[in-house]
């Protein structure tokens, strides 16, 4: 399965790898929001599971969950969401990136063998690092589901290392130190950290956390195998509703389009 | 069963586990920190300057060592209605003398003692009742580092006295509208602040939970109050206590009672979780009515749902309103070293006026919780014997919140 994850980072461009929060801002419209991330030409679909205590997001992704979990939405309606999306969609890869808690409460391997089950690529797990791999990585990696390893500013030349041993899929660097949906990192700095991270890993670097343009989205594309928008999608929906469809359908495009334009100029 | 291990006193591992709990859950851009201030840590327990320092600071400024006091006048009260031969003698650990009103500050001088070795300029907290809160505003302007500290905005409403004793001492306090607006929101808000400024803030946490190292030097700092009453009780009646008592929201009081006597058999000891409306409907007790699971860093028992959502606690104590507890209390109720048990609301107010009558002391709601469990467990107890309990806090806080409670107006 990790192929298809693989094969989605094309050598010639950047992909885009898409978040939105499941069951937000009810399980029952998550289906078409998702279609309208591959319309719109998403490579990569990062399906965010809602949590009570999302200690890492900032107001954006916050609020979804909220909304998303006062609609009733449940781990089972969300693998439900992902085994839809599979049969839709055989060749874009899935990922599923939340919390530790709702990942571990049934024991890692029953996570697993959902995640395989439902056609999932790849977990981000936001509050297990290496440290505490074997709550999750172990049961994962089993399942040839891909580990996606977070790298940080603050992770140094010394913990790198750490970071790639058993990494799979591909390495999300997150570009600022602090929550998602908030101010960009300097392009300087994105540039400086990806060339460091290639250094280390034949896996592709998708940079993430506060891009929301298409110029900003381009500007990313030139240095990084993937670029991650969350936040901004998420706030469509939030002001959409069960009418988002078509308007991250558009806004997605916007930034497909850049990111397949950046690197001819 | 367990297998019985040499010591009680030796958690947590290398890694930061107590048992299965514990642990280092933290997002990747906080782990470079938070292995830092392990390291920082293990320099300063080697180093005797540092314990010098913290423990002048803890007799010349926060007032230890606290007394140990013979509630003779609740003894006796308690013996009325205990059976023939029957009714402990309670004694109490009289933290709630301490500078700031509470065990809470001990820690605090502890960990801004750490800050400062760190060069952080800095500080954050999280505060549920505010005394924890009003503890690091104590220290932050001993200290001189700003300081903000964030508290549920229920908590900010029913804890009126707390907030403006933190706004004094030059503290900002931000109320956090998320979630139920509780503690546990708080300490959400606080790790999102953390995480944003990971460079130049230290985050001064209030109870014994979170990551790695947090428990563990968190119940250090604390254990403080352990020592002094081994010592106190030995002095004054020539032997050990049979039963200790604490109330538990994190922790972090009963676990620096508890911590020195761990491995002394024949105390036994008993943790008193809030009960809230009972343990059917409302409460915080999650010991008893939650399960194991991840929150805020670490591994140990939470309320939540079959889902691995976190569920909304309740406690007529502010401190104590928090969906989880520290992890070595997790470890320790599997272990069977230590009871646990739980106090409702009303069982704490009845223990707060009784104190007030018999003692003439205003203790806080959350050792109220304790309190009423001494009372439960002295009259089964023989008259010889000895329950020794944490007063980690005093009452002065929680007067309008009773007056409501018993709906009386001031």
């Amino acid at each position: 399965m990790t192929d298809r994850l693989s094969q989605s980072f094309p050598a010639d461009r950047a992909a885009l790898v898409a978040f939105v929060t499941a069951g937000d801002p009810t399980p029952a419209d998550t289906g078409a929001i998702l279609d309208a991330l591959v319309e719109g030409g998403a490579d990569v679909i990062e399906l965010g599971m809602p949590f009570t205590d999302p200690m890492a997001d900032g107001p954006s992704i916050q609020e979804a969950d909220i909304r998303s979990l006062a609609a009733g939405t449940k781990t089972a309606d969300i693998f439900n969401m992902a085994r839809e999306f599979r049969q839709r969609h055989p060749d874009t890869p899935l990922v599923l990136m939340g919390y530790a808690n709702p990942m571990t409460i049934r024991g890692s391997d029953w996570f697993a063998n959902a995640c395989v089950d439902a056609g999932v690529d790849a977990v981000i797990c936001v509050d297990i690092p290496v440290e505490e791999d074997e709550s999750l990585g172990d049961a994962l990696r089993a399942k040839d589901v891909a580990v996606i390893r977070l790298a940080t500013p603050t992770t140094d030349a010394e913990r790198l290392p750490q970071i790639l041993n058993n990494a799979s899929g591909f390495l999300y660097y997150v570009s600022v130190a602090g929550i998602t949906g908030q101010q960009q990192a300097a392009q300087a700095s994105i540039e400086e950290a990806v060339t460091r991270l290639k250094a280390g890993t034949d896996l592709p670097v998708a940079v993430g956390f506060g891009v929301r343009t298409p110029e900003q989205a381009a500007d990313i594309a030139k240095v990084a195998d993937g670029v991650v928008v969350g936040s901004a999608i998420v706030e469509i929906v939030g002001e959409h509703g069960k009418d988002a469809a078509p308007y991250v359908r558009d806004y997605v495009k916007s930034l497909s389009d850049a990111i397949r334009t950046a690197r001819e100029i | 069963m367990n297998d019985t291990p040499n010591s009680f006193r030796n958690q947590p591992d290398d890694r930061g586990h107590f048992g299965e709990f514990g642990g280092r859950y933290v997002a990747e851009t906080l782990m470079p920190l938070i292995l830092d201030l392990e390291k920082h840590y293990r320099a300063a327990q080697a180093d005797p300057a540092f314990e010098e320092e913290f423990n002048d600071l803890l007799q010349n400024y926060v007032g230890r060592p606290s007394p140990l006091y013979y509630a003779e006048s609740l003894t006796e009260e308690v013996r009325k209605d205990a059976p023939e031969g029957k009714g402990a003698q309670i004694w109490f650990k009289r933290d709630e003398l301490n500078h700031t009103g509470a065990h809470k500050i001990n820690n605090c001088i502890g960990q801004i003692l750490l800050a400062m070795r760190m060069g952080k300029t800095r500080i954050i907290a999280e505060t549920g009742a505010g005394q924890h809160g009003v503890a690091t505003a104590t220290v932050c302007a001993r200290f001189g580092l700003p300081c903000t500290i964030f508290m549920g905005a229920t908590d900010v409403a029913r804890q009126k006295p707390n907030l403006f004793r933190m706004k004094l001492l030059g503290a900002e306090v931000v109320p956090v509208t998320s979630g139920a607006a509780t503690l546990k929101d708080a300490m959400n808000e606080a790790l999102r602040d953390w995480v944003a400024n990971v460079h130049d803030t230290f985050y001064i946490i209030g109870t014994a939970a979170g990551p790695h190292p947090y428990p563990e030097l968190v119940r250090d700092f604390q254990s403080v109050i352990g020592k002094e009453a081994r010592a106190q009780m030995l002095e004054r009646v020539g032997r050990l206590p049979d039963m200790l008592v604490a109330a538990i929201g994190g922790g972090s009081n009963a676990i620096g009672l508890f911590h020195p006597f761990l491995d002394d058999p024949d105390v036994k000891m008993l943790g008193i979780e809030a009960a809230g409306h009972g343990l059917d409907k409302e409460h915080a007790a999650s010991l008893a009515g939650g399960g194991p699971g991840i929150l805020h860093g670490n591994k140990t028992y939470l309320l939540q749902d079959e889902d691995g959502q976190i569920t909304e606690a309740h406690s007529i104590s502010a401190g104590l309103d928090y969906p989880g507890i520290g992890p070595e209390h997790s470890w320790l109720k599997e272990s069977g070293r230590v009871d646990y048990d739980s106090a409702t609301d009303k069982e704490a107010l009845d223990a707060f006026q009784l104190l007030c009558r018999t003692e003439g002391i205003i203790p806080a709601l959350e050792p109220s919780h304790a309190i009423a469990a001494v009372t439960r467990e002295a009259v089964k107890m023989d008259r010889d014997k000895i329950i020794l309990a944490n007063l980690c806090g005093r009452g002065d806080k929680d007067i309008f919140t009773v007056a409501e409670a018993l709906g009386t107006e001031i």
